[in-house]
């Protein structure tokens, strides 16, 4: 590939593996978000009930838990962005939601027997379990405009695609989890298998930058060297 | 009307009969709550067009007589705790059984565990429901009270499992922990009646829940109704005793249209019955709970 059709290809999203890898890792954390955000309600209704206040707790600390990581996502972005550090992210994600499979029920029973109106109850577990995970995961959206946007005349464009993909992932990650994940498997294996998910996203993007990260450690899209 | 009641599914059931006349009408938070009455019978409806049935009907000239099956069955629990002092009821309603039980056995303490406020409120304006010192509603999940209730210590001899959604049993009330929960809150005799009509897949599920829980349980069933009453007796009651004890509450509950006598027998015969369900199901638990979604499989 010519060094001068660099901010072109990266745009492309027909041509460049890297381009396509970058929308499909922002799908995948979408997905995981919305997943994870509805099995929330599974996990605490067995402590505080499935009432509308517990979904409220859920998706406060969720939007909360996403601004923040918006906002961290976005300054990371701005010095020396790269191919290995999103997968970093990935990987963080990961570390940080598997625990709810080992730590949610002590979590909880701690909370429960301290709180006893369950909406705050709700929301102070709601809080205990989701908020880190969820940061890391609302990192990858503000990272990913970063690694596709070379020129201002196509920002709005990549963002805009970036939007598409993200909340498509949620859409479906939704629908997959509320209609067919919880008659099929139990909550922790779904937890495990969004886990996985995330950690072989993590492989992905740092199989992509061994291929093409230079000393400078910006990104260098090449066809060739990935396919 | 009279056609969709012939069935098995009597589904709308004498709330909605023609001519029904809509006293009260209130979408809440957890439903939308309707009072009708058609002459002498008052009906609560949690969801017009919902085909179950979950409602709760009074007749006013007689405010004792029981008019659905499940009610009159889930008295079947006097058999097994014949003096009761703590009765537990899950799932308010029409507050029918709170209001008999209080009248059988005024000196009891009856707790009952109602999500929504604004069955409360509608049981006590129109159903003639009357929370005293010695009958207390509280205004909560029940999943979530019920765990409270383990750290307090609380025990019953009579614990009724009547809790429905607009769809059915809530999912979360239905695992095996929560009948775990459920089972520690019993007195060593006391004894457990749960009411249930699912079907197809979920029937299986459901009942093999049971199981995982309570080991050997009563699969009371009788001819003229879909519901499916689980009754855990806390210890085994030789047959001589129960139709004694039918025999001593034939003429106290008369009034409130139960056949105990029948039921006794009906008892007796399916309590040593084999399971009529896949004992191969998977029990439904807090992992695994896609319960309503079973139900329309």
């Amino acid at each position: 590939m010519r060094p001068n059709s660099l901010h072109l290809a990266r745009d492309n999203l027909y041509t460049d593996p890297v381009v396509v890898l970058i929308y499909f890792l922002a799908f995948t954390g979408g997905f995981v978000i919305m997943s994870l955000e509805l099995l929330g309600g599974r996990v605490l209704a067995p402590y505080f009930g499935s009432s509308i206040y517990v979904w409220g707790s859920i998706i406060s600390v969720f939007m909360l838990s996403l601004a923040v990581g918006y906002l961290l996502g976005g300054k990371l972005s701005v010095r020396r962005p790269n191919m290995r550090r999103f997968g970093v992210i990935f990987f963080c994600g990961a570390v940080m939601l598997y625990p709810l499979i080992l730590f949610s029920e002590p979590a909880m029973q701690w909370v429960f027997t301290r709180i006893e109106d369950p909406r705050f109850g709700s929301l102070v577990a709601a809080l205990f379990l989701f908020t880190v995970p969820t940061i890391i995961l609302g990192m990858i959206s503000p990272y990913s405009v970063r690694l596709l946007v070379n020129t201002v005349e196509h920002s709005g464009q990549v963002a805009g695609r970036l939007y598409f993909v993200s909340t498509l992932g949620s859409a479906i990650g939704t629908l997959m989890t509320s209609f067919y994940f919880v008659l099929w498997f139990e909550i922790n294996t779904i937890l495990t298998g969004l886990t996985a998910a995330l950690v072989l996203m993590a492989c992905l993007a740092l199989i992509a930058s061994r291929g093409r990260t230079d000393t400078s450690g910006e990104l260098k899209p090449s066809a060739t060297q990935i396919t | 009307m009279l056609l969709t009641c012939l069935g098995l599914t009597c589904l709308a059931g004498p709330g909605l009969a023609l001519g029904a006349e809509i006293l009260h009408k209130e979408r809440s938070l957890y439903s939308n709550v309707m009072v009708t009455r058609a002459g002498n019978t008052l009906c609560l409806l949690f969801n017009v067009r919902s085909n179950r049935r979950n409602q709760s009907c009074m007749d006013t000239k007689y405010p004792k007589k029981m008019i659905f099956a499940y009610t009159k069955m889930s008295m079947v629990s006097l058999l097994f705790a014949p003096d009761p002092q703590h009765i537990l009821v899950i799932g308010l309603g029409g507050g029918t059984l709170p209001t008999a039980f209080n009248q059988l056995y005024p000196q009891a303490r009856i707790d009952v565990v109602e999500i929504d406020p604004a069955v409360t409120r509608v049981a006590r304006d129109y159903f003639a429901f009357n929370p005293t010192s010695h009958v207390k509603v509280f205004d909560q999940d029940a999943r979530v009270w019920t765990k409270r209730a383990n750290l307090l210590d609380r025990r019953y001899d009579i614990i009724i499992l009547d809790a429905f959604n607009g769809e059915y049993i809530p999912e979360h009330l239905m695992t095996q922990q929560y009948l775990e929960e459920t089972k520690s809150l019993l007195t060593a005799n006391g004894v457990l009646v749960a009411n249930t009509f699912s079907i197809s897949d979920l029937y299986d599920h459901e009942s093999a829940t049971y199981a995982a829980v309570f080991g050997k349980f009563i699969n009371f069933k009788i001819p003229e109704s879909a519901n499916r009453m689980v009754v855990v007796p806390g210890k085994s009651v030789p047959e001589e005793q129960l139709l004694t004890r039918a025999n001593a509450l034939r003429n106290t509950l008369a009034p409130y249209n139960v056949p105990i006598r029948r039921y006794s027998r009906i008892l007796i015969r399916q309590r040593d019955r084999r399971p009529d369900w896949d004992p191969a199901a998977r029990p439904l638990t807090d992992q695994f709970a896609p319960a309503n979604l079973l139900q329309s499989q």
